[in-house]
């Protein structure tokens, strides 16, 4: 490549110092557009919320200051505090299940399976669909007099309950099952992707070392597939928080409000209950615990790949 | 100078051949949830009317709920300056609206169209703000009704209850034969109704006004709040164990098939009767919510009429205004809706049995003060207080070991939170 | 291999193969549901189980679903939905890729000062609860004067969506070698030229990821719906909404599995038309970053 270095510089000296400062302009100019439409629909919305949460709105915006009222009364509303512990169980075992199940199922589809495009698609197509039509399937699947426990009945186990979707403290699972069920195919297809870019040689190498299939898989290839986890990560949390049209076609938040998430709380709040001071109070708590658990692992993500 | 003439030509020409009323229609652009086959069936009546007046119906649908997701997009459309010519609000959030300064003043319909005579004073109240018409109300529901399957009461040898112990003696009795004593939907509004009902047996009328309306602690915070979480939980102890987000008219459909006896709920239940086929009298019966005889617990439909530009369109809006309380929508209405209507000089012969006795009952307690706004239906509170009933009402309707004293001080807490 | 080693592994694969159809076998039962109710009687549906076959096979819920449901004051069924939502979902689509693929370009092979910093505040841009953001976003197309129209709610989609397409077309770029970049530079290739003549040309398999997913999220979308069309405008999400979520009248199940089908069909054609290509697309790097 060196003597194509040594050409140009003698051609283009002229006229290159103009090209080059539009060329140090242009990459800024066109990311422009974007940075101007997050920078205003993300951050100045945010802010917003924010400021808009030291108010005492109700209806409509109304800017008073309140100081710290609307966070200390979130701090005495039950309601929320329930909404908040779902939001760790639920998240967490969401990203979780879809995890395990997605790496799992890769793992096996990987070994060269046969019709393995149909089953890939099958595993897969969960994800077209909206969460209100997978709400509404599963809000029916799950009805203990119409659904799964009807079905097990008539087939003559009737001893067989299983009633969660009305149970207020295992409601939240049934929210869980119905989202695993529609994002741990596209786990899936992220991860057999990451796992048909290895490379072969790494495990024959492994592999005439006398290391067992399972081990391999454990201690080498998973390790390197870091930068999928952190794509499922990041696809899955944005998911997790995106589950109010989940929650809203498949429980409205019931039994009680035993199934509520921060996101339905504050639309409830902020809409229904005309109360834009709380509801934004509960928006800036949501987005904080975000922050608190996604930037230090964006961070080290990112950082590393910037050492590779 | 040739083709100017006949451009103006054409033009006298065309304008001659347009209708007459057509400089003065305008459009309405109508914010709504009734957005099933009966309740659009009766909204699509409005529209036919306004269709016959000239003037043309933007039609603005957004079901769910009850009117969460419509409330959020009026907002919006509010906060975007754009709102619609009418949009479905009721109870005290017509007062909010006004008081943001979104509504328009009615007052010269209502002068023409003598509303201030036509409608009870305790309706008008919830339509004006400060004085002035802003809102328009649609009908008259009433919320505490039982209504009963009278062969499941038969089979255990019954009457209907008309009191909460009378309910509790033939629930048992139901309960013992097979049959689900209470048809019940677990939604929090749903829980909330029959909240309501209770708490008009136990506190009656005006100790039930201090405490929802006037927000007086002392009331909340009584023995006797107490005593109406007590009923409460033994009422909701007859309702079956998959209730919990049932749909409301799904829980009529078990009365109506046998599976369930009774359900307390507002009168749009009739329309599932009637739709079923069944006459009111014969194969089912309405019945005061046990203990509530002579309180009518009510719950208005009505739209609020923002302020336009468009003169043509505002002349829309002040027609569809009076249109809605013209006696021709009002009997359409009310009879597709199971609802009475607004207009207290209406023949009633030709609504059923149910619709006679609750209008009987509206005008009889319009003058003795048992007819108070209900608190499950937003008519009571703002939705914020509202909201926070709800939230109290509905997790100890669902908690496993309900305690009356400490879901008084919830409810407290609660109120005082949100005032 | 010893037949023990044979045997074993055959158990193995049969056990593999047991836990993938299985696992099928899950995916594809709501489906099923859907399916088999959407050609049911309402009574059938009462009187029946979940997975019973219909005693009476009927084209009913759907005709009905698709011209004659109630969803308002009209009952003119979906279909007019069903094409509002294409008007709105293509363009969002190809402007949210087309941004993402610049913007991808410039942040692995262009970088400047704040360029990866730009890149994590764009990425967390991706977490706003979109509840949030209802209201400003309200006031602020009020403002433009694009309250209530196409173009509003296809800006929307963009501002919201250009964060994903950004990354996946960023980690796709970052594996493609600096060196192929930097030689086409010091040819005298000027910034647009080396994105036509070379990276777009090998960039198919990630704008299929692309568009896929920004189709399904954008096509699925309920909310910004909801709010930002109104009437004749709204895209298919909100008139299953109001078909669904009734709140008098007996409950036709099989009009609401039907019309959910329709308004999830496109997203569902794309998915097992193109799934191979999103497979292939994620393969070939962007997953790696």
């Amino acid at each position: 490549m060196e003597h194509i270095q040594r050409h140009p510089a003698r051609v283009a000296r002229a006229p290159s110092r103009l090209l080059d400062g539009l060329q140090r302009w242009l990459p800024k100019l066109v990311v422009a557009p974007t940075f101007v439409l997050v920078g205003i629909g993300v951050y100045a919305f945010m802010l917003w919320t924010g400021v808009l949460s030291f108010t005492s709105s109700s209806f409509l915006p109304v800017y008073d200051f309140v100081g710290l009222d609307q966070y200390a009364k979130l701090m005495n509303n039950d309601r929320w505090l329930t909404a908040s512990a779902n939001l760790g169980i639920f998240g967490g075992l969401f990203i979780l299940s879809c995890l395990v199940i997605g790496v799992l199922l890769a793992i096996f589809l990987d070994q060269k399976i046969r019709q393995e495009g149909a089953i890939r698609t099958i595993y897969l197509y969960p994800m077209a669909l909206s969460m209100i039509v997978t709400g509404t399937v599963w809000k029916w699947i799950l009805n203990p007099g119409l659904g799964l426990e009807k079905l097990v009945h008539d087939w003559g186990w009737t001893s067989f309950s299983f009633d969660w979707l009305v149970n207020s403290d295992m409601a939240i699972y049934t929210i869980v099952i119905a989202a695993v069920w529609q994002a741990s195919g596209f786990v899936m297809a992220l991860f057999l992707a990451g796992l048909r870019g290895v490379d072969p040689a790494i495990i024959r190498a492994a592999r005439v070392d006398g290391a067992s299939l399972p081990l391999i898989y454990r201690k080498i290839i998973l390790p390197s597939l870091r930068p999928v986890f952190f794509s499922a990560i990041m696809v899955l949390s944005h998911i997790a928080i995106k589950s109010f049209d989940l929650v809203m076609a498949m429980t409205a938040g019931g039994p009680g409000y035993s199934t509520d998430l921060p996101a339905v709380f504050m639309y409830a709040n902020t809409f229904t209950r005309g109360q834009m001071g709380l509801g934004s109070a509960s928006a800036m708590l949501m987005l904080g615990a975000f922050l608190a658990l996604l930037v230090p692992y964006l961070y080290s993500e990112l950082r590393e790949k910037r050492h590779d | 100078m040739n083709r100017m003439t006949r451009t103006l030509g054409a033009l006298a020409l065309t304008s001659a051949l347009l209708p007459v009323g057509n400089a003065q229609a305008g459009e309405v652009e109508v914010l709504h949830w009734w957005t099933s086959g009966g309740e659009a069936r009766a909204a699509a009546a409005l529209k036919e009317m306004m269709e016959e007046q000239g003037h043309t119906w933007k039609d603005f649908a957004v079901a769910g709920g009850g009117g969460e997701a419509a409330m959020t997009v009026l907002k919006t459309r509010a906060v975007s300056g754009n709102p619609p010519a009418a949009a479905q609000i009721k109870g005290l959030d017509i007062q909010e609206w006004a008081k943001l300064g979104f509504l328009t003043n009615l007052d010269d319909v209502a002068q023409q169209e003598n509303w201030d005579q036509l409608i009870p004073p305790r309706i008008a109240d919830v339509m004006k703000y400060e004085g002035h018409y802003v809102a328009v109300p649609v009908n008259v529901h009433r919320v505490n009704w039982l209504w009963v399957n009278p062969e499941a009461l038969a089979k255990v040898d019954a009457k209907v209850p008309t009191t909460l112990d009378e309910f509790f003696a033939t629930a048992d009795k139901l309960k013992a034969a097979g049959i689900i004593p209470l048809a019940h939907g677990g939604q929090p509004w749903q829980d909330a109704t029959v909240f309501e009902a209770v708490a008009l047996a136990v506190l009656g009328a005006e100790d039930y006004s201090r405490a929802f309306v006037d927000n007086d602690m002392d009331v909340i915070n009584s023995p006797k709040m107490e005593e109406t979480f007590a009923q409460f939980a033994k009422v909701m102890s007859y309702v079956d164990d998959n209730a919990a987000g049932r749909d409301w008219n799904t829980a009529t459909g078990m009365v109506i098939k046998g599976e369930a006896a009774m359900q307390i709920m507002g009168d749009w239940a009739k329309g599932e009767f009637t739709a079923a086929g069944l006459t009111a009298g014969k194969d089912y019966l309405c019945a005061p919510a046990p203990g509530t005889a002579g309180i009518f617990s009510f719950n208005v439909d009505s739209f609020a009429m923002f302020k336009l530009n468009n003169e043509d369109n505002v002349k829309a809006q002040k027609d569809l205004a009076r249109t809605i309380l013209s006696p021709k929508f009002q009997a359409v209405f009310n009879k597709a809706k199971g609802s009475i209507p607004v207009r207290t000089d209406m023949d009633m012969a030709s609504f059923d049995a149910c619709a006679q006795d609750s209008m009987d009952a509206f005008k009889s307690t319009a003058k003795s003060g048992g007819l108070v706004p209900s608190v499950a239906h937003g008519l009571a509170n703002t939705s914020y207080v509202q909201g926070q009933i709800f939230d109290v009402v509905t997790n100890f309707a669902n908690s496993d070991n309900p305690d009356p004293a400490e879901a008084t001080n919830q409810l407290a807490a609660a109120i005082q939170a949100a005032l | 291999m010893t037949d023990a080693t044979r045997s074993g592994l055959r158990l193995s694969r049969i056990g593999i193969y047991a836990v993938l159809l299985l696992a099928a076998l899950v995916y594809l039962v709501p489906l099923f549901v859907m399916l088999l109710t959407s050609f049911k009687t309402p009574l059938d549906i009462r009187t029946g189980n979940l997975l019973a076959l219909p005693t009476d096979w009927t084209t009913v819920g759907w005709s009905k679903a698709w011209s004659s449901a109630c969803t308002g004051v009209e009952c003119e069924g979906v279909r007019g939905y069903f094409w509002n939502s294409f008007k709105m979902t293509v363009p969002a689509v190809l402007i949210s890729t087309l941004l993402g693929a610049f913007n991808g370009y410039v942040l692995s092979k262009w970088k400047f000062r704040g360029s990866d910093l730009f890149f994590a505040m764009l990425l967390f841009g991706c977490f706003v609860p979109f509840q949030v953001v209802l209201l400003p976003m309200a006031a602020t197309l009020g403002k433009l004067g694009l309250a209530n129209t196409t173009a509003g709610l296809v800006l929307v989609h963009v501002i919201y969506g250009v964060a994903f397409t950004t990354l996946f077309f960023r980690n796709y770029y970052v594996a493609i070698p600096d060196a192929l970049v930097k030689a086409a530079r010091l040819d005298g290739a000027g910034f647009f030229t080396i994105f036509f003549r070379i990276l777009l040309p090998m960039s198919t398999p990630i704008f299929m990821v692309s568009l896929i997913w920004q189709f399904t999220q954008i096509w699925n979308d309920f909310l910004f719906g909801v709010v930002f069309a109104s009437g004749d405008s709204q895209p298919i999400t909100v008139a299953l909404n109001n078909l669904v979520n009734t709140s008098t009248g007996v409950k036709e199940y099989n009009v609401d599995m039907a019309a959910a089908m329709i308004a999830a069909l496109p997203t569902l054609v794309v998915y097992v038309v193109a799934g191979k290509y999103f497979i292939r697309g994620l393969t070939a790097g962007s997953v790696k970053g």
